[in-house]
């Protein structure tokens, strides 16, 4: 890559207990031979990823997706008019339906990105698993989208207890009867909308992949993990990176056949027979993105190439038994600094 | 490459399991054991070689092999 310097946005700076995977990109890029002006895009005046020194050069707030496309692009026209920003690196699925919606358009100003497609983004979703892994040769548990709490007391068999019972975006429980059901299914919905999923439960050890697909069908990237510690949010605290060939044979096999764009992370459970059911493709980089880089595959780096419309070889090697453990830190900030991003919205 | 044979195993007896991420502490006996199996060397010569280097007899030493092999058979660790 020539030596210019890219100015590039990042959001998802939100490094709490359920972490959102941004200061882990940044990280990436920092570590690489970018020369990097880094714009943190956040949507609460909390979101630790501001406040964090030396990570981010300046951040502004961006309205929450759900307030409307308008007052979203509107903002991020704003941004770009003072930071001229050359990448954006959206880290939400929340938001990424209307950063692949307007990504021509952000093109036309400038900015790149580098996402699945809509059709891509839109068949993995978790409500249509079932037609999505038919489609693909790809096992899954047996799962049901639904609308209404009261389908629960009459799933269709083979469904049983216990299931996973899951938010459109975020978050899933365990059930094991109906009252508890009925209960995540209300405080999903609430959350998340509609529909909720209902996932058979699998017995077996959870494996992650993440990975990078080109557009074109090739996987440059592709690590795998281990959770090692599970918080009660269900999200790693610690992981380690696997050398599971059928896995990665997996993985490929998806990218390929879907010419998956962009970065993802593939939730899988692997039972003890050795058989591997998909229970949730995500659509973006997850937030342990930064294990892949200690292990030697560094995709926010990959990200931003392919982006700016370079060719990335792919990396097909990484170090098995690399490991993360996530700390919580304090960090000592200053009001003067909170009341700027509360009045003017920037940092 | 046999299942033992991709075990990444420390003199300090810790061993790591590169497909699943998992890991194990072993004593002197059982490092030894698991480094004579990779030389390819049979129950029998392991056991000679167990009464030689330790104070036990060919009965107990034996049973603990066996014992041992059936562990790392059930951890999958052994073809």
């Amino acid at each position: 890559m020539e030596q210019k310097k890219l100015t590039i946005g990042v959001t998802g700076l939100n490094n709490i207990d359920s972490p959102g995977p941004g200061v882990s990109v940044i990280r990436g890029i920092k570590e690489s031979e970018i020369d990097a002006r880094i714009i943190g895009l956040a949507y609460e005046n909390l979101e630790p990823g501001i406040y964090m020194p030396g990570l981010v050069d300046k951040t502004y707030l961006i309205p929450f997706p759900s307030t409307g496309s308008e007052a979203f692009l509107e903002r991020l026209e704003y941004i770009h008019s003072k930071e001229k920003l050359d990448i954006i690196i959206p880290n939400f699925d929340s938001e990424l339906y209307l950063f692949i919606k307007f990504s021509d358009k952000l093109l036309e100003m400038g900015i790149h990105t580098f996402l699945p497609t809509m059709e891509q983004f839109e068949e993995r979703h978790k409500d249509n698993l079932p037609e999505y892994a038919k489609k693909y040769g790809i096992k899954v548990p047996e799962s049901r989208p639904i609308v209404n709490s009261k389908e629960l007391s009459n799933l269709p068999k083979p469904l049983s207890y216990p299931y996973f019972i899951k938010g459109k975006f975020y978050e899933a429980f365990k059930v094991v009867n109906n009252n508890q059901g009925i209960y995540y299914f209300n405080k999903l919905s609430a959350k998340w909308g509609l529909p909720v999923v209902v996932q058979q439960a699998i017995n077996g050890t959870e494996v992650n992949v993440i990975a990078l697909g080109d557009g074109e069908g090739n996987t440059v990237s592709a690590v795998a993990m281990r959770k090692q510690y599970i918080t009660d949010k269900g999200k790693a605290w610690g992981g380690i990176t696997l050398n599971d060939e059928r896995l990665l044979e997996i993985t490929h096999h998806i990218i390929k056949e879907t010419k998956w764009r962009g970065a993802m992370e593939l939730e899988m459970i692997k039972t003890d027979e050795g058989e591997y059911y998909l229970i949730e493709i995500n659509p973006r980089i997850p937030a342990w993105v930064f294990l892949a880089v200690g292990a030697g595959q560094n995709i926010p780096e990959m990200v931003c190439r392919l982006a700016m419309g370079e060719k990335v070889e792919p990396i097909t090697t990484y170090k098995y038994g690399k490991m993360f453990i996530r700390y919580s830190w304090d960090l000592i900030g200053d009001i003067a600094d909170f009341e700027k991003i509360v009045i003017f919205g920037e940092l | 490459m046999s299942k033992l044979n991709s075990l990444a195993i420390s003199d300090n007896g810790f061993i790591f399991k590169p497909s699943t991420g998992e890991s194990f502490t072993t004593n002197e006996i059982g490092l030894m054991i698991i480094n004579l199996l990779k030389e390819g060397k049979s129950a029998d010569e392991i056991i000679s070689v167990i009464t030689e280097e330790f104070d036990i007899d060919a009965i107990s030493a034996g049973r603990d092999l066996y014992e041992y092999l059936d562990f790392l058979k059930r951890e999958k660790m052994l073809d």
